[in-house]
């Protein structure tokens, strides 16, 4: 059960919450709590900005300044909120869908730019509250209900487009691993910069269903058991790296951040003024 | 100085004059993408904003420009937004968030002609009823149209007071005439100015419902992120705690206090200008661009001795209706000139209600009325 002080940070007058039992989501929500507790953030100069679908319910649960978006947009909301006021801690919550699909032009984007947002990324393989449709994170032969036959469009490697992107922070793990989901978003957060964390979930209910991962703990398992640190695997070859989940903190550097980059600009402008 | 400056009066572009309007009402952000004919209003904020210590930001995309004109304007800025018609129709989806979470932004479309990319450097005024129907779903947009360089300047002032005080996004349906003809202006001396400020929630934050509204305005008061407020801002429909509800009295309460709330303050925010009214036959209703070329035929038609008005709507939405009919009381025959293919005129149309011949002119090619075009139809009908 969440402590005091985690229970202080979440909208009880919200809940019962929409996930089904059993669901990855909470074990995120849970790790960011921990997370912004940890560094002692102040709800009222914390904003959550989110998408749309299951994961973007997790900003109405968290009593912080919270921004439930349209769907994909919640990054452009999110640069719109920093850029305006940059004192502020920004966490946007996305799920596959969200960030890689509709919303893939505003991740690169944002991943280019580099503006100090921490970028959260649920991905359960699947588009979940429209009854599990395929998503581009779905696996190749995985079973959805736009993919009867099973997919054969290649996933997103979510963690490759953000370094590709130009992301100053990128890691992955898996709600498997509590601990480190709740270590990747508190450096993210203190990351200057753009940081993307992808949180490997499930979706027992329309993903485990057809694709041999029914229950809840099945689905863990999975996780622990396809887990490997990306220390070991930079020794491993290709075919043994096959299936598995590399986790670890790929991107970890130092880039210039863009809401400090535009003070620079209004330095430049009104210097000239003075002239 | 900018360009163009003397003192208080200007020699500027449309574009230009309504983004130093947008700067005088306060505007502190913008954000968007390059689109002709609208370009050098973004061009002018990059310009201009950082001098003032506001901030301008290029976006990926038209949907991102204003996703993040929303997303500042909830952090308390005053946010600006513009393009034109291909990049309008993306805009849609985030128009709809923001008449739905009730977020003041300032939306312009310089308008050219459609559909799709259509003429790029042509002026039509073919988007406007998108701007009244284009988000899905009910709402009441508030929207002006300048026929003027000064017009785009005044009229950016007071499509950011109206932002501030309904809570919603307020649209300026220019076009390529307006935004690009020059003219001189007249800015307003800085203490002349009337702006109106959102209004803030006074409550302690704890007490803070953020739907709730004054029951005098129908508008509820608005905390930005980071004032010490907690609140969830959502595109679901909520209850007055912003919780997302299907319970239908409350949807119904939610969005029918949107649209009361502008609907209960129209003749606060309807505007027209009405001249030559005076023992007319006929009138000429034309907005934007078109007005300049019908009101010149209308004077040369009243010099021709033929009894001829002009009824100009500022706000085409909400449209002056009640205004028109007030005015066009045994009037016979009223011309619609449109750079469209009837989209105004329609509206007439049901606000006459058969009590006059309602008579449309459409030109689509991408040129503008010429005065004698539209004399021709007057002589035609007198």
């Amino acid at each position: 059960m969440p402590g005091g002080k985690v229970l202080s940070w979440l909208r009880t007058r919200f809940m019962p919450h929409i996930w089904c039992s059993g669901c990855g989501h909470g074990i995120v929500m849970h790790a960011l709590l921990r997370a912004l507790i940890g560094l002692n953030k102040d709800k009222t100069r914390t904003v959550l900005a989110s998408g749309i679908g299951c994961s973007s319910r997790l900003a109405g649960y968290v009593n912080a300044c919270t921004l439930h978006t349209t769907h994909g947009r919640s990054l452009a909301f999110a640069t719109g909120v920093k850029l305006h006021k940059p004192e502020l801690t920004v966490i946007d919550i996305m799920g596959d869908g969200d960030c890689s699909a509709i919303g893939g032009n505003h991740f690169i984007h944002a991943c280019r730019r580099n503006i100090d947002i921490t970028a959260i990324v649920m991905n359960n393989n699947i588009y979940g509250m429209t009854g599990g449709q395929s998503s581009p994170t779905t696996p190749v032969g995985a079973w959805a209900t736009t993919t009867p036959y099973g997919a054969v469009d290649q996933p997103f490697d979510l963690c490759k487009l953000a370094e590709g992107a130009g992301a100053s922070y990128v890691a992955r793990t898996t709600i498997a691993n509590p601990r480190q989901v709740e270590t990747f978003i508190m450096n993210g957060i203190q990351k200057k910069g753009f940081a993307v964390i992808e949180v490997v979930t499930h979706c027992h209910t329309q993903y485990g269903r057809k694709n041999d991962r029914r229950l809840p703990f099945d689905n863990y398992n999975c996780f622990k058991e396809a887990s490997v640190p990306l220390t070991k695997a930079r020794d491993m070859p290709p075919e043994e790296l096959e299936g598995k989940l590399v986790c670890g903190e790929f991107v970890n550097k130092e880039v210039l951040e863009y809401t400090e980059q535009y003070d620079k600009v209004i330095e430049k402008a009104q210097a000239a003024l003075k002239e | 100085m900018a360009d163009g400056e003397i003192q208080n009066t200007a020699f500027w572009q449309g574009n230009t004059a309504l983004a130093h309007g947008a700067l005088a009402a306060g505007c502190n952000f913008f954000g968007g993408y390059p689109i002709t004919p609208s370009t050098e209003i973004a061009e002018t904020m990059a310009e201009e904003l950082p001098k003032t210590g506001g901030k301008f930001i290029q976006m990926e995309d038209e949907i991102a420009g204003l996703a993040c004109v929303l997303g500042a304007s909830i952090a308390g800025a005053k946010a600006l937004t513009a393009t034109s018609g291909p990049g309008f129709s993306l805009k849609q989806e985030n128009l709809g968030f923001a008449y739905l979470a009730e977020i003041p932004a300032v939306v312009v479309d310089v308008m050219r002609g459609g559909p799709s990319t259509g003429l790029p450097t042509r002026a039509a005024q073919q988007d406007i009823m998108q701007a009244r129907w284009g988000t899905h779903g009910d709402y009441a947009p508030i929207c002006y149209a300048p026929s003027s360089v000064q017009e785009c300047y005044d009229l950016a002032i007071k499509a950011f007071n109206m932002a501030e005080r309904f809570r919603q996004p307020v649209l300026i349906m220019s076009d390529e005439i307006v935004g690009h003809m020059r003219e001189k202006i007249t800015k307003t001396e800085p203490d002349k100015l009337k702006l109106i400020e959102r209004v803030r929630p006074t409550c302690e934050p704890e007490e803070f419902t953020p739907y709730e509204a004054d029951p005098m305005t129908s508008v509820p008061p608005m905390a930005s992120f980071g004032d010490g407020y907690l609140w969830h801002v959502t595109g679901l429909m909520t209850n007055d705690w912003g919780f997302p509800t299907g319970n239908p009295p409350e949807v119904e309460k939610k969005i029918l206090r949107i649209i009361n709330k502008v609907t209960r303050a129209r003749n606060d925010i309807v505007e027209y200008e009405a001249e030559h009214m005076d023992g007319a036959g006929i009138v000429v209703v034309s907005y934007g661009s078109v007005a300049r070329s019908a009101l010149r035929a209308v004077r040369d038609a009243r010099k021709k001795g033929i009894p001829v008005g002009h009824f100009r709507p500022i706000t085409i939405w909400p449209f002056p209706d009640a205004e028109l009919v007030k005015m066009s009381l045994g009037v016979k025959t009223i011309l619609v000139p449109e750079l469209n293919c009837g989209q105004i005129s329609l509206e007439v149309e049901r606000a006459i209600r058969g009590r006059s011949e309602v008579r449309g002119l459409s030109l689509v090619n991408g040129k503008l009325f010429k005065p004698s075009d539209i004399l021709k139809v007057i002589e035609e009908v007198a």
